[in-house]
């Protein structure tokens, strides 16, 4: 546990000096543990648990969008479960109950539980059907197809300072978005 | 879209992160204080003897009191805008402004007193006092929960209150140069209600706009 967190504070210095790959592989990594905690969460309000993934994606956007308030000095894991305990919170009382959230719903989450069926998410998707054209575009064009920044590009014929505008326009008002539903 | 592709695409808008909260609070404090001041200047103004006034300890204690309130409400509001952030302790800071306030009643009372203490207390500009800091701090307050916003308080009208609190202290430090009473009684008193009124505007607001 204790070697796992160190890990991630490692590869979200590293992440956070430019390195996308450790980003990536970071992102990875918490993941299972973000989906089994929220799919607790949601066990314990009395919410059907295969809803988790639209949980883990919010949290997944929160992380990326707010990860200039971690404190590189400070571990990674306390600000992570502190950004995911919230969001579930918000997740659980937009689906109407009372809930309790235990910080150690985190904490104490084995990554490899069972990987028991997850409907897939549906929140962003649907989202992102209202961006303005052009994010929407990129965003697919990176998310979906897999391109990469610069092929992205030259399909749709922009600079990639331009595309790196609108993807980063695009997550922010998709966040955005989210958040108004709530 | 499945949460790898979600991933994938956050890793590749992994350019420069952005500004820390301090700056973003920093410019918004700067944009939104002439709007106070000129507020302040356009209606009270400093008031006419301000040189002989200097002179007066009890003058120029309501200045302490006020911008102390304003630098731990800063100093809260920043630690407030991390997610994994403890209020327990911190909230202590909000004691030094109270702290100097108390010294200040403590240092009064041991001089002989012209007026007694109701009078002292109840002052001249009560009414003044508390329609002035509070409208004085609204730029203000906007400001700060706009710079906040670029943080993550899981807390949101926690952090909303001590936005409410830190223009307050500011509008305060406006109004002091203006207002004659300068007993440390009448700024206990109307000056706290003044700010207690920013703090709960704030947390209201801070409950809407705060939430991440």
């Amino acid at each position: 546990m204790r070697e796992r967190e160190d890990e991630w504070t490692g590869l979200m210095r590293l992440a956070i000096s430019g390195d996308n790959a450790a980003y990536h592989r970071l992102l990875k990594a918490v993941t299972p543990v973000l989906r089994a905690a929220a799919r607790r969460g949601l066990a314990r309000a009395g919410q059907p648990v295969d809803q988790s993934e639209d949980i883990v994606q919010d949290i997944l956007l929160a992380v990326h969008l707010k990860r200039h308030t971690w404190d590189a000095n400070a571990p990674f894991a306390p600000w992570l479960f502190a950004i995911a305990r919230n969001k579930l919170i918000d997740a659980l009382r937009r689906r109407g109950r009372r809930i309790f959230v235990n910080i150690d719903d985190f904490a104490e989450t084995i990554p490899g539980e069972p990987a028991a069926e997850t409907a897939p998410a549906s929140e962003v998707a649907a989202q992102l059907r209202s961006l303005p054209a052009r994010q929407r575009e990129v965003l697919q064009s990176i998310a979906v197809d897999s391109a990469s920044i610069k092929d992205t590009a030259a399909k749709f014929a922009m600079s990639e300072g331009a595309v790196r505008v609108a993807l980063h326009r695009g997550l922010t008002s998709l966040t955005a978005k989210l958040r108004e539903q709530s | 879209m499945e949460t790898d592709q979600l991933i994938r695409t956050l890793a590749a808008d992994n350019t420069e992160p952005a500004r820390p909260v301090g700056f973003v609070l920093a410019l918004a404090l700067v944009a939104a204080a002439p709007v106070s001041v000129l507020m302040f200047v356009a209606t009270l103004g400093v008031r006419p003897d301000v040189m002989t006034a200097m002179h007066n300890p009890f003058f120029d204690l309501k200045f302490a009191v006020t911008l102390a309130l304003a630098i731990s409400a800063v100093v809260l509001s920043l630690h407030l805008s991390r997610p994994e952030a403890l209020l327990r302790g911190w909230a202590l800071l909000l004691l030094v402004p109270a702290g100097i306030l108390a010294a200040g009643i403590g240092g009064e009372m041991m001089m002989p007193q012209r007026l007694p203490m109701m009078t002292r207390l109840v002052g001249n500009n009560s009414r003044a006092c508390m329609t002035a800091i509070p409208l004085i701090s609204l730029p203000l307050l906007a400001g700060a929960l706009y710079g906040l916003r670029h943080g993550a308080p899981t807390r949101p009208a926690v952090a909303g209150a001590v936005a409410g609190m830190l223009s307050a202290g500011l509008a305060a430090t406006l109004y002091a140069s203006h207002c004659t009473d300068d007993s440390p009684l009448f700024v206990m008193t109307w000056y706290s209600i003044a700010t207690a009124l920013v703090a709960a505007i704030g947390a209201l607001v801070g409950s809407k706009v705060l939430r991440f």
